[in-house]
């Protein structure tokens, strides 16, 4: 009953306008956002900010529905769009900077980059050095030092599996040092939030994660710091206290894009309306707060943009993969 | 007796209509994803996020209404573990060790009354004990490593010797089978797939919920084909008894005591919760009952078993509250979103939360003392109706319990290759049970195994394959005692002890 009103609500919305806006074909019916994950982590975050930027900026009268599929970190959802569900023109689902590592590390399949359609990016996070309040490194090139010096001394921490975005920014970190990355202690988490709780219990030293999820953590109190961000640039606010790798001597750049992509089936059309949906309701001027209170920063790209911004990547990834040795065959 | 003004503060925020509204809504919906094996709390949770904020409620009456749906599902999981075998929850498990005996001997009014009030016993001594302790009790919850973790898993394997009873290699088969099953999926240390077959929907490994309806529910369903269809399940007797009796009460409160306890400290620890809480308990009580084989009843419905694993899960379930207020460290998949919605309401949650908010969280305390009485009050007299759908014969009541899970599942995943799973799964299941394979052993082999595989290879990494890094902290070394002791203790006593001492071999 839900879906039948939401449907007709979003054809009506669409004719009018599709009247105002002579770009924009109808508003697909039964819009419908996967986040290919339980609820609750960056994905659903990805899918609840897009749901509120379109009600917003007044482009979907009524929130879009937020679906869940969890699975194979998200191959699953992957393989859904690309094969039973290719043409529902409706139908959007949120992807990471972590999605397309998989992607070009083969771990989705047979499934290629060019399988779907790559839509709009909403925003970025990027990687730090997060270390307990009272560590004894004050600065990132310290910390690598002391590794370089005794491998043992420093315990990596990280929300990921060998190969994961966590442990790339610790390999390319050790390989900007002069270090081997396989010489280099480090423990793999679930999330960047169970390493921060091993790291205030002292069981690793530092934890390679996230600058939003940490900078939340340090407001509501934990007892962290920052030792880098891998940004090309200082950050806005109060982050531009922090230093970038990049200033203390590693050249390292680590953004956590968050977007979302169609089935390759998808028209023209409905691809082109959403592309354009989402360059307005990024342009409204409710958006920086939105993204603001998720603790992300703006990149706002769409359609072909963000097309070859995704096939770059997936480049560069499967580049680094095959450097560190991770992809078999 | 700064605690108690905060309190009061508490109980004012939480008695305000609607909050009390919200708990009690909560406390229902609770109870009823608690009954469904396959809907669990997070479900419910997650679904009520977008309801939340087009009511547009503040952050601590959303907060009340999800903690309610969360300690009502440790209630209600218990009622299909009791009436039909099928735990409705992950630490139901062992709830239907000792309660579906009873309710096969007609007892399920007394099982369902007994376990509902040593489930309130459990909440309220939890609740108590976030007030009290909160803060300092922070500290044990960072204090568990990688190395703790791994000891603490073993010592749960020791005590889980006591399910061994009856048929120990058939039991220590299913514990196999269970740590075989656990290891499916992306391997959490290389990223490596083990036994995925390239299909995307094993890479997480098999979901708790997908399993749980297949070993319990799906191999019931193909038991029940075998044997009679039309026959009713259980005949309650005439003026049987819908209360338990002051005497029962008596026997099982230190077993609920016990248990509360040990719920208590396991649910501070993120991640292990209720069900390892509940088998602990379990398990404690069962090696405690064979002393005196006189009264022990294990595993033909010993009310203390089904007492003491009550009041273990609802207590870890309180305090499972306590690193989520103090630290911000969620505990449970349920506990993860309710902090998820805080930052939405721009809220952090961390250690400053306790100051910087006191209504939200002294509001939410009071409201787990106002949402458990309302479960008691609500539970004692459905029992007398939950006790009559025995009465639905079970070629009824099985397969509804089953459809509507199989809905649960498919709705969580959106994938039909879990529903599957889920029947191949049963009718492995069914043939397991047939050569009286437990399942038990097997679903908290399941669910050990992946905490103790990952646990090792991360104390494992720390040390870079040190060994020795397993007994290096003094929380460890105490654990690993504990498991060498009940493991020896018993088989050393049994030669000290007279003859006559031995009886509860038969």
């Amino acid at each position: 009953m839900i879906h039948t009103n939401l449907g007709r609500i979003a054809m009506l919305a669409g004719t009018a306008v599709a009247a105002s806006v002579t770009v924009a074909s109808a508003a697909p019916d039964r819009p419908e956002c996967i986040a290919p994950a339980q609820p609750g982590g960056g994905f659903d975050i990805t899918c609840k900010l897009a749901q509120a930027a379109m009600t917003e900026a007044d482009i979907l009268p009524s929130p879009m529905r937020v679906s869940y599929m969890p699975g194979g970190i998200g191959a699953v959802a992957f393989s859904t769009v690309v094969g039973q569900r290719n043409d529902e023109p409706g139908t959007i689902v949120a992807f990471s900077a972590g999605s397309l590592l998989n992607l070009a590390q083969g771990k989705f399949g047979a499934h290629d980059v060019d399988d779907v359609r790559w839509v709009a990016s909403i925003g970025t996070d990027y990687g730090a050095v997060v270390v307990p309040a009272d560590s004894e490194y004050d600065s990132l090139s310290a910390m690598m030092d002391a590794i370089k010096a005794d491998s043992g001394s420093v315990i990596l921490g990280a929300g990921g599996t060998i190969g994961s975005q966590d442990w790339m920014k610790a390999a390319l970190t050790a390989r900007a040092a002069g270090i081997d990355h396989k010489s280099m202690r480090f423990v793999a988490f679930e999330g960047g939030g169970d390493c921060a709780t091993a790291l205030q219990g002292g069981h690793v030293q530092a934890c390679m994660n996230d600058v939003g999820d940490s900078q939340a953590a340090i407001d509501g109190g934990a007892p962290l710091k920052l030792l880098a961000i891998f940004a090309d640039e200082r950050l806005p606010g109060k982050l531009a206290e922090v230093p970038t790798a990049k200033e203390q001597g590693f050249d390292i750049e680590w953004p956590i894009v968050r977007g979302f992509y169609v089935g390759p089936e998808v028209s023209d059309e409905d691809y082109q309306w959403w592309a354009d949906s989402f360059k307005t309701a990024m342009e409204a001027p409710g958006y920086a707060a939105l993204l603001q209170s998720r603790n992300l920063l703006p990149l706002p790209m769409t359609g072909e943009e963000l097309d070859t911004f995704v096939k770059t990547s997936v480049a560069d990834y499967r580049t680094l993969a095959t450097e560190f040795e991770l992809v078999r065959q | 007796m700064e605690t108690l003004a905060f309190l009061m503060h508490g109980f004012a925020v939480a008695a305000t209509p609607t909050n009390l509204g919200l708990a009690a809504m909560g406390a229902v919906v609770g109870t009823m994803v608690g009954v469904l094996p396959g809907l669990g709390p997070v479900n419910a949770v997650a679904m009520l996020v977008p309801v939340v904020f087009a009511l547009g409620l503040p952050p601590e009456s959303s907060m009340i209404l999800m903690a309610a749906i969360y300690i009502g599902s440790e209630y209600g999981g218990r009622i299909s573990a009791i009436l039909i075998n099928v735990p409705g929850e992950a630490s139901a498990v062992m709830t239907a060790l000792e309660g579906y005996p009873l309710s096969r001997q007609g007892l399920a009014g007394v099982a369902l009354s007994l376990s509902a009030v040593t489930s309130f016993i459990g909440s309220l001594l939890a609740t108590i004990g976030i007030v009290l302790f909160a803060p300092i009790l922070s500290k044990w919850a960072l204090a568990f490593g990688p190395v703790e973790y791994v000891a603490l898993m073993v010592f749960a394997f020791a005590c889980l010797t006591g399910l061994l009873a009856d048929q120990p290699v058939k039991a220590l088969l299913a514990a196999g089978i269970g740590l075989a099953l656990s290891t499916i999926g992306i391997d959490a240390n290389s990223g490596v797939m083990r036994y995925t077959f390239d299909m995307p929907n094993l890479i997480d490994g098999l979901a708790f919920s997908t399993l749980v309806i297949g070993l319990f529910a799906i191999s019931e369903l193909l038991i029940l084909l075998q044997t009679h269809h039309g026959e009713k399940s259980v005949q309650i007797p005439k003026g049987g008894r819908k209360l338990f009796n002051l005497s029962e009460l008596r026997f099982t409160f230190p077993a609920a005591l016990r248990g509360s306890a040990i719920g208590f400290f396991i649910g501070l620890l993120p991640g292990a919760g209720g069900t390892v809480g509940s088998a602990l308990a379990y398990s404690t009580e069962r090696k405690m009952a064979e002393r005196s084989a006189k009264t022990n009843r294990f595993g033909n419905g010993d009310l203390r078993g089904l007492a003491t694993v009550e009041a273990a899960n609802n207590s870890a379930s309180n305090s499972n509250f306590i690193p989520m207020l103090t630290l911000g460290i969620p505990s449970s998949g349920t506990t993860a979103i309710m902090l998820g919605v805080l930052t939405l309401y721009n809220l952090t949650p961390g250690p400053m939360l306790f100051t910087s908010q006191p209504d939200l969280v002294w509001g939410l305390i009071a409201s787990l003392f106002i949402g458990n009485i309302m479960l008691l009050a609500m539970n004692i007299p459905l029992v007398g109706v939950f006790a009559r759908m025995l009465t639905v014969p079970a070629w009824v009541l099985v397969p509804f319990i089953v459809v509507v899970s199989a809905v649960g599942v498919y709705s969580g995943k959106s994938a039909s290759f879990d529903l599957v799973l889920m029947v191949a799964v049963g009718a492995i299941a069914y043939w397991l049970r047939r050569l009286q394979v437990p399942m038990a052993p097997l679903i908290l082999g399941f669910v050990l195994g992946g905490i103790l595989e990952t646990n090792l290879r991360r104390a494992l990494s720390l040390s870079a394959g040190d060994a020795q890094i397993l007994w290096s902290s003094w929380i460890a070394i105490v654990l690993w005692a504990a498991a060498v002791a009940i493991l020896v203790l018993p088989h050393v006593l049994r030669r000290l002890l007279p003859p006559e001492a031995r009886l509860s071999e038969d």
